[in-house]
């Protein structure tokens, strides 16, 4: 039998990897997939959680996130398209227009 | 045996995600992408969660990467000399100490909570499709809608954002138009 703790330290690695994507890269697509990365590790953790302790919930949040990561990356590519259209970059630190 | 899958999926979940932010090419990021969603949808069939590995495979790695590299390869970007950030030394050193802690919290961690009421027996009485549909479709009926009105937002903004915009339409003279008749 698997402990609950090795799932959670699963989901803690893969979360702090997606998290370090996110900082680090600068390619505006690839800090999209880390955050897709975070999001299953958050996913990983709620159906865990769900299955050790014996409720339903867990699993259907983990629907409802599974959800929401496919809203968001819908909107964030469409997001991409338009800023490569006005302007031949895809990287996060020469996008600083609204930056001040 | 379990156990052996359970170290499998972990192991190759976890370097795929490492690969997915250190490769360098975009294209084998995402592929690195598609296995790392492959490896912890078996992760959720050790977890009696079939429901939910469908749901993973289907959309995630069917659709969310399908539409990641539609965009990659639209776009076709170049391959920077320097595609990581010029301070990224100092964010890994905190990271991987940071990561150490908190695993070490974690492994300690006791985890005793209150039971619910889904066992894995009545789960896999009438498998987990079942569970998941009477338990959404009775208490969580509300976030349903919410989810189903929030993807509707998403689509029409995703639509009104990369609709290519109309050119401004040019003052015609008569020779134009005498030629496009």
């Amino acid at each position: 039998m698997v402990p609950l703790s090795a799932y959670v330290a699963v989901s803690a690695i893969l979360f702090i990897t997606g998290l370090l994507g996110v900082l680090i890269r600068r390619n505006f697509i690839i800090v999209l997939m880390a955050v897709e990365i975070m999001l299953n590790a958050a996913n990983i953790n709620l159906v865990a959680f769900s299955h050790y302790l014996e409720s339903m919930a867990g699993q259907l949040v983990a629907l409802f996130v599974i959800a929401i990561a496919a809203g968001e990356a819908a909107v964030g590519l469409a997001i991409i398209i338009v800023v490569f259209r006005g302007k031949v970059a895809t990287n996060v630190d020469e996008m600083n227009l609204l930056k001040w | 045996m379990i156990l052996v899958f359970f170290v499998y999926f972990a192991v190759v979940s976890i370097v795929a995600a490492v690969l997915t932010v250190s490769l360098r090419n975009p294209v084998h990021c995402g592929l690195a992408l598609l296995a790392l969603l492959m490896h912890v949808s078996g992760l959720f069939v050790l977890l009696n969660a079939e429901f939910l590995w469908a749901v993973q495979v289907i959309v995630y790695a069917g659709a969310i990467l399908v539409l990641y590299l539609f965009v990659l390869m639209l776009l076709n970007l170049k391959t920077d000399e320097r595609y990581l950030h010029a301070s990224y030394p100092y964010f890994l050193g905190p990271a991987v100490a940071g990561a150490g802690y908190v695993l070490f919290l974690l492994i300690q961690s006791p985890y005793e909570g209150a039971k619910g009421n889904t066992p894995a027996s009545v789960v896999l009485e009438h498998g987990d499709t079942y569970a998941v549909g009477i338990k959404m479709f009775s208490d969580h009926l509300l976030q349903f809608e919410i989810v189903g009105i929030f993807l509707l937002g998403a689509i029409i903004g995703a639509i009104v954002l990369a609709k290519t915009p109309k050119p401004m339409p040019k003052p015609m003279d008569g020779s134009e138009r005498r030629s496009n008749r």
